[in-house]
């Protein structure tokens, strides 16, 4: 069950729309934040929420490549691959990454701490190479400073 | 020189909330739209400042407004594309994250021009920090009587809210941003009808780009004139550029369209890295043609300009390569963000990206053939205009640009096989 905080915060973004079902994404990012990850009652919870059937969200969700039906891990680490940071050694900061943390892009540390993925252009162009872990921007990256804030992360 | 009107209050403290922005001009523009306008002669003065769509595509602002049919009963609304995905790409970001009351007041212009109660940001899910940002700004802006109901006073109703995307290129592509934004998966509508007609919730819809949307307030306030007296004649007014890759001093750079290619690397970003040549440039986002060092030499920023050029101004994200560049790999390295961004909607895109991708993959091992390139060369027309939305394109114009101006790049990398079969 999701708390009353959440439904409320739900309902006021429901109110937004004159169509429920476009709450439907922001609806998904609600509940993976809460649980991280997507579960069946998450799915079941949203479509009951915008009036829709549970086979349309799972239809939906899956489009995304941000939503996730599997434990997401604490710190989601996603490095940019795309040609500016390419350009600007992100294939270096990859191979540093799956050296340290033991793991390919698509994995998860077994203890649930990291999850590494390789991702699009995150419009973080200039700053390259760069990866977000979870919703925060590390730009400008080099081994050292990626050594620091893996560190540095509780 | 830079010019900065788009990018005049980022340096401020506090640029974000509606103190600063009041005391800078802030909110001027609406106010003057709703004293001295019609909604008319918004439109005209937007169509007079030769102010062009800045997502990618470049088609004139003032024209697509007049598309909308005011007799229409249905409600219309007001999108902005938030979307910002397309590679080497990073100059809307900063214009919500450090200014958003620009884009607040410059959707609220628009929603007088068509008669608009409501407008939608449309936000790529990754930006969800500036998500935040964004609200509190339209929060402060109702509080201020700049959005909802009699805003200045006036009978002019508004409203404005955000909606966080989930990750997908394609939903940068403004029928697929509708169909996410309706809680649909993100593949893109026939056209016609146009969004003008039939958008969102199949009422009448502008959607725009964040830098279009943040530009209309300045043309309001010193005229379409004034604005397209900064660029060429067709090519209006200033635009940002994120310069990436291989410069000494990457950034976003906001100058005066028509402004020369090379100006813009050599001094504002201090030139090629590491003392070294510049071999390539793609100039406006990866879905543009790629462009030599020599093309680029005589190159304009401004939409006729770059034509004249051998590409586009696309949307703005130049893309820098030096000499010692591998221009097969950086193609591969498109060809691989193409084929996983393919919406899977049509057959020539979600297959032929595939396909593509599959071939890359096999020369960049060290096992392709001169007949993989020419299977390379027989693929990409048989996405190019059989595509269901301008991605196939997106795909293949890199591709194909590549590999007629840098065909050295392409020959080394694979072995010499007779040809096993005629065309
Ligand atoms: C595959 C694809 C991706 C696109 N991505 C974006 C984007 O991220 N941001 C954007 O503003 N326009 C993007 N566009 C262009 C939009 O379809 C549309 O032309 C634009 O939002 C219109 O606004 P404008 O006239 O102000 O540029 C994309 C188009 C295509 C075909
Ligand atoms: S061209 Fe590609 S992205 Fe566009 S509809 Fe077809 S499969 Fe989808
Ligand atoms: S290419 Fe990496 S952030 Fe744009």
């Amino acid at each position: 069950m999701f708390s009353e905080a959440l439904d409320k915060k739900a309902n006021e973004i429901i109110a937004r729309y004159p169509v429920k079902r476009s709450a439907l994404l922001p609806l998904l990012h609600l509940v993976q934040n809460e649980e991280n990850q997507i579960t069946k009652e998450g799915m079941r919870y949203v479509a009951k929420k915008v009036g829709v059937e549970m086979n349309d969200v799972f239809e939906v969700l899956t489009f995304y490549t941000m939503y996730f039906t599997e434990p997401i891990g604490t710190h989601h680490i996603q490095l940019c691959r795309t040609i500016s940071c390419y350009l600007r050694g992100a294939e270096e900061i990859r191979e540093h990454l799956e050296k340290r943390l033991g793991i390919k892009p698509g994995q998860r540390t077994a203890d649930g701490r990291f999850r590494l993925s390789e991702v699009e252009c995150l419009g973080s162009c200039c700053t390259a190479p760069m990866f977000q872990i979870n919703f925060d921007y590390h730009e400008n990256l080099t081994p050292e400073k990626v050594d620091q804030i893996l560190d540095s992360l509780p | 020189m830079e010019l900065k009107i788009l990018t005049k209050r980022f340096g401020l403290p506090n640029s974000t909330s509606i103190e600063t922005y009041l005391a800078h001009e802030g909110y001027q523009g609406l106010q003057k739209t709703l004293k001295e306008f019609t909604p008319d002669q918004v439109i005209d003065e937007v169509k007079k400042s030769a102010l062009r769509g800045r997502g990618g595509a470049g088609f004139p602002t003032g024209l697509k407004w007049s598309f909308v049919p005011k007799q229409s009963p249905k409600p219309k609304y007001v999108v902005c594309n938030a979307d910002e995905s397309e590679p080497g790409t990073c100059k809307d970001r900063p214009l919500m994250e450090y200014d958003p009351h620009q884009l607040v007041e410059g959707m609220a212009i628009a929603g007088y021009a068509l008669g608009s109660k409501r407008g939608y940001i449309y936000i790529r899910g990754e930006y969800m920090y500036i998500v935040p940002i964004l609200e509190k700004a339209i929060d402060e802006a109702r509080a201020k009587g700049y959005l909802g109901k009699n805003i200045c006073g006036s009978d002019f109703e508004f409203d404005l809210f955000v909606h966080p995307g989930a990750g997908a290129y394609i939903c940068g592509e403004e029928t697929a941003l509708l169909n996410s934004l309706e809680g649909l998966r993100g593949h893109p509508r026939i056209k016609p009808p146009f969004p003008a007609v039939a958008g969102l919730y199949g009422c009448p819809t502008v959607v725009n780009n964040v830098e279009t949307f943040t530009a209309v307030p300045h043309i309001i306030m010193k005229g379409g004139d004034w604005y397209r007296g900064l660029g060429t004649e067709k090519s209006g007014g200033s635009k940002m550029f994120s310069v990436s890759g291989h410069v000494n001093k990457p950034g976003n750079y906001e100058v005066p369209m028509g402004y020369p290619l090379m100006q813009l690397i050599n001094e504002e970003c201090g030139g090629v890295w590491k003392g070294r040549k510049l071999k390539a440039v793609i100039p406006g986002g990866s879905s543009v043609y790629i462009m030599t060092a020599q093309e680029c030499e005589n190159a304009t920023l401004d939409y006729e300009g770059m034509v004249k050029a051998g590409s586009s101004v696309g949307s703005g994200g130049v893309i820098v390569m030096d000499e010692t560049t591998d221009i097969f790999e950086t193609t591969y390295n498109l060809i691989h963000f193409y084929n996983h961004e393919s919406c899977g909607w049509c057959t020539p895109c979600r297959e032929g990206t595939d396909w593509l991708h599959k071939l890359f993959k096999k020369i960049h091992r060290g096992e392709g053939t001169t007949e993989d390139l020419r299977m390379i060369e027989r693929l990409c027309p048989n996405i190019e205009g059989r595509s269901h939305c301008p991605l196939g394109e997106a795909a293949v114009w890199p591709i194909t640009s590549a590999m007629k101006k840098f065909p050295e790049d392409f020959r080394r990398r694979v072995r010499e096989v007779e040809p096993v079969a005629a065309d």
